[in-house]
């Protein structure tokens, strides 16, 4: 180890967001991934989150081709990755000009210099150099030539090629971070020997960089301070840093063993919800049968083929998948049997936005089928919740009787989050309405008096054959019936069935105050974003603000009209046009529901909400 | 899978209470009747007896049925079989469409079921129109067939279902007529015993809306002289007087008449339903004279359920995982005191 005497100082803080961009195909999510995983390691709370183009591979340099991690650290409790940021490393020009909005004045930016050529420029559209022209003075630059000082560094490891070397100046530019944030290269070095388990060069090369990189950052003037964060106070246990998407893969593996079912995964890849098949075919030792089907309606009609044999079904998509899984759920539902359908929503309509969030499904899930055919919906607020959600739609679709649509979006999909381990010993019973004993007086839609779930009874059971499909069905026998008034009561008690589904959720619970000034509403994967900023309003005195987030929309919790009642004015936030607040209006009368929204691909920003709630309570 | 069964049953027993509604005259009675029938002889238990149906008249079939069964979504009928056979290798799975549910709307997992040879059992009713929705031609209408949707004849040209089903890689396709029910309840029982997916294509008559659509094939005066009704190991011959049969001449089929420019039926082609390579069975598919019925190919080869179970079973003997536990706190985790 180098002992270099410097000479900088500690400034301690309570929590920083920093951000990797460069070309995909930089590594900036590896960057991101090991600076945040270190950092959870050492103690801080942490949200991240990846952002990146489309295209698998865009042209080199250019402005849609830039690829980013989002990281916030502190010792404070984190909610968002953030929207304004204290340090960007940008790997060129393009990083540099698509994400300089979101640098605080006065911040720092680090920028491989050697990448700032001519050509780089002209690919970013930039009319001159920004680190020559001045227009960079309101920030701190700390200009690096990270390229040649990898090359340099690894002139003597042997058995690189020129790509592998200049593929590794990520590494060169965590280490500079890792040092400015006194953090420890351990874990990525750990990491390296483990991914490169059987390219030892590789690990060589790397550390290489790394500490380089590392020791650079500490030798160099222009980086007078290093910051401490503390570790954050989190609830005692052992966690994990996971994504939304491996969370909600997690619930279902979770319920299947509680439930003692099978897990049948039928699915079809679609961004951003591919991430949980990649997840689900990895546990085959768990018994998980996952079939990658050749279409999204192959993907819910397997599922529904697995759950009219026994197995714990489910399928997976984002939202043109849905569209295209709609006939396939009114059958489901109209059978009355268990099926989850996870929605990881992305920006739409049509292709939309594939890499971007949106909340816009929401009506699409309530009511995108023909004839009258609710589901139960429910929502995923953050990454780690998305495991208990994953498992609360396994239970209620097993102990109800009827499909569950799960709500996720890209945002929490991608982002991750310390994630405080449940074993499953920890987790709720979850029952099924399986019978094996045939009882003379069996009828197929005979119901649960309390639920209105019906029986399931199982292909192999001997004594309770039967019919099962799409046509109506008679209230009893389950045969075809087109008798008018059986129509009216089976639409009914298929209603009754979800609403009833409110005697086994939690009522919704208002967070900062139970009265007051001030609602703000929102569901799913805003949560972060809300939170923290009417926590914020909170502190600076505006202590009548409350927050009341749902992850139960169909139905609603039952408590909802006399939370409403407690407060003077409601604003509901959404990144669509206003659908929750189209449902809260169709359900509740006599209420003014005030709407915020955001429809730019984007989640939500702390300042713009803050502002927002201010004008409404001023 | 498990096939035996202490019970005997009758066809009765597969018979459910639901009264059944085709058309007078409908070929889907004969249908249902070779599969009463043919159930008792196949050893499985009727609790483990699946159907699944998409939509149209051939679809109504698991209602008729005491046993368990779907009727399910247009076109969709492979993809829940598949399902319901993954998630239960042990079940005898029965998917029942007609040449609009799997050859036009379900085209997509027809071809994939047989791709992938789960073993379940498709039977295709052909009749060469679309009948529930009340006479529009379907992807199996010929040129020029004038239907409700094509009053100065029908333009695009049709499917042939073997074709296609070889072309997506079938290790079981037969041919029957949907007026021979001898012969249907005997295909039957030899495509359960098939392990894989069995396609059985029934030329069936629609009454209503494409009356005699197969009559020149199938009528009983002329079908033994235009159908050929191969078996695996046994000459290609055919005729009332059984002295037609196939050669190969170059690369066609060629008809000739035994005691004619010297032929002997030593000189016929002799059915081989087990080769793998599906040259000579797309040969026979595509025959227009005599059209070929019977098994036309029966090659036995690994499914994808077993394919999946080799896998799970390595994959779980490899693992250090057992429960789920094991996962959540393998790898990078860390304590907060």
């Amino acid at each position: 180890m180098a002992t270099i005497q410097s000479n900088k100082q500690h400034e301690v803080l309570e929590a920083v967001i920093i951000r990797f961009v460069g070309d995909s195909g930089d590594g900036m999510q590896l960057t991101g991934t090991q600076f945040s995983d270190t950092s959870a390691m050492f103690g801080n709370d942490i949200a991240t989150f990846p952002n990146y183009p489309a295209e698998i591979r865009a042209p080199q340099g250019s402005l849609y081709g830039v690829s980013g991690f989002q990281v916030h650290i502190g010792s404070v409790e984190i909610s968002t990755p953030g929207d304004e940021v204290d340090l960007l490393v940008a790997m060129n020009p393009a990083g540099l000009k698509t994400n300089l909005h979101a640098v605080k004045p006065g911040h720092t930016i680090i920028v491989d210099t050697d990448a700032f050529t001519k050509k780089n420029l002209e690919k970013a559209q930039y009319d001159s150099n920004p680190l020559e022209d001045g227009s960079l003075e309101n920030y701190r630059v700390i200009e690096v030539t990270m390229t040649s000082l990898t090359k340099e560094a690894l002139r003597d490891v042997e058995g690189l090629d020129n790509k592998s070397i200049t593929r590794s100046k990520n590494m060169f530019a965590l280490g500079m971070v890792y040092w400015m944030y006194d953090r420890s290269t351990e874990h990525t070095i750990e990491f390296f020997k483990k991914k490169f388990k059987t390219k030892p060069p590789l690990i060589e090369a790397n550390t290489k960089v790394l500490n380089t990189g590392y020791y650079f950052a500490e030798t160099l003037e222009l980086i007078p301070n290093s910051y401490t964060i503390s570790p954050a106070k989190m609830e005692a246990g052992t966690y994990r840093i996971i994504m939304g998407n491996t969370a909600t893969a997690w619930g279902f593996l979770a319920a299947a063993e509680k439930s003692g079912l099978e897990l049948f995964l039928g699915s079809y890849p679609i961004t951003p919800a591919s991430d949980i098949l990649h997840e689900l075919v990895k546990h085959k030792h768990f018994g998980v049968k996952a079939l990658q089907a050749e279409d999204e309606i192959a993907g819910i009609t397997s599922a529904i083929g697995a759950s009219f044999a026994g197995d714990l079904a489910i399928t997976t998509t984002s939202g043109p998948g849905l569209a295209l899984k709609g006939e396939a759920l009114g059958l489901a539902m109209i059978i009355e049997m268990p099926l989850v359908v996870v929605n990881v929503q992305r920006g739409g309509p049509s292709t939309g936005l594939p890499t971007k969030t949106e909340q816009s499904d929401l009506l699409q899930s309530l009511y995108g089928r023909n004839g009258e055919s609710p589901v139960i919906v429910i929502a995923a607020s953050t990454p780690a919740n998305c495991f208990d959600f994953a498992y609360e739609a396994a239970k209620l679709t097993l102990e109800h009787m009827t499909p569950v649509i799960l709500l996720s979006d890209g945002y929490i999909a991608n982002g991750s989050a310390p994630w405080k381990i449940k074993s499953v010993s920890d987790m709720p019973d979850i029952k099924n309405n399986i019978i094996t004993e045939p009882d003379e007086n069996w009828h197929p839609y005979d119901r649960d008096e309390n639920t209105l779930a019906r029986k399931w009874p199982i292909p192999g059971t001997l004594g309770l054959e039967h019919r099962v499909g799409g046509l109506e069905k008679d209230r009893v026998s389950g045969n075809v019936s087109y008798v008018a008034e059986n129509h009216e009561y089976m639409t009914k008690i298929r209603a009754e069935k979800i609403k009833r589904v409110q005697n086994y959720i939690p009522d919704i619970e208002t967070e900062f105050c139970d009265s007051g000034d001030l609602l703000v509403i929102g569901w799913g994967g805003t949560y972060g974003s809300l939170y923290s900023a009417v926590k914020q309003i909170n502190e600076q005195g505006y202590t009548n603000t409350g927050l009341a987030h749902f992850n139960y929309i169909n139905p609603l919790p039952k408590n909802t009209e006399a939370v409403l009642k407690r407060f003077k004015k409601i604003l509901v936030c959404e990144l669509n046009t206003g659908q929750f607040a189209k449902v809260l209006k169709m359900n509740f009368n006599g209420f003014e529901f005030l709407q915020f929204n955001k429809i730019q691909g984007l989640p939500f920003g702390n300042s713009e909400l803050i502002e927002k709630f201010k004008q409404l309570v001023k | 899978m498990e096939t035996t069964t202490e019970k005997k049953y009758t066809f009765k027993d597969f018979a459910s209470d639901q009264e059944v509604r085709w058309c007078p005259g409908c070929d889907d009675y004969v249908i249902l009747r070779a599969m009463q029938k043919a159930l008792p002889e196949m050893g499985v238990k009727k609790e483990d007896v699946v159907f699944i149906s998409g939509i149209g008249c051939s679809s109504r079939f698991p209602y008729y049925m005491n046993t368990y069964g779907m009727h399910s979504i247009h076109g969709r009928a492979p993809a829940i079989a598949t399902g319901v056979k993954l998630a239960n290798p042990d079940l005898s799975v029965w998917v029942i469409t007609g040449d609009g549910d799997s050859m036009a709307i379900g085209g997509n997992h027809f071809i994939h079921v047989l791709r992938r040879n789960v073993n379940l059992n498709v039977i295709l009713f052909n009749n060469e129109i679309y009948g529930l929705t009340k006479g529009q031609f379907s992807p199996t209408s010929l040129v020029g067939q004038k239907t409700k949707s094509s009053p100065y004849g029908n333009t695009q040209q049709p499917f042939s279902p073997g074709e296609l089903a070889i072309g997506a890689q079938a290790r079981f396709f037969a041919r029957i007529g949907g007026n021979t029910p001898k012969e249907m309840t005997q295909i039957f029982i030899d495509c359960e015993k098939f392990k894989g997916t069995s396609l059985i294509e029934v030329l069936q008559n629609c009454p209503i809306f494409n009356d005699g659509c197969f009559d020149e094939f199938t009528d009983k005066k002329v079908r033994e002289d235009k159908q050929l009704h191969v078996e695996h190991g046994k000459p290609m011959i055919f005729g009332k007087e059984r002295d037609k049969g196939l050669v190969l001449n170059g690369l066609k089929l060629e008809v000739v008449t035994i005691g004619e420019n010297g032929i002997e039926q030593e000189d016929l082609l002799v059915h081989n339903a087990k080769e793998e390579d599906p040259t000579m069975h797309q040969m026979l598919v595509r025959l227009r004279y005599p059209l070929v019925t019977g098994i036309i190919r029966s090659f036995d080869d690994v499914t994808l359920e077993e394919r999946k179970d080799v896998q799970t079973k390595e994959v779980k003997a490899n693992s250090k995982f057992r429960k789920t536990d094991d996962l959540f706190f393998a790898g990078d985790i860390y304590k907060v005191d």
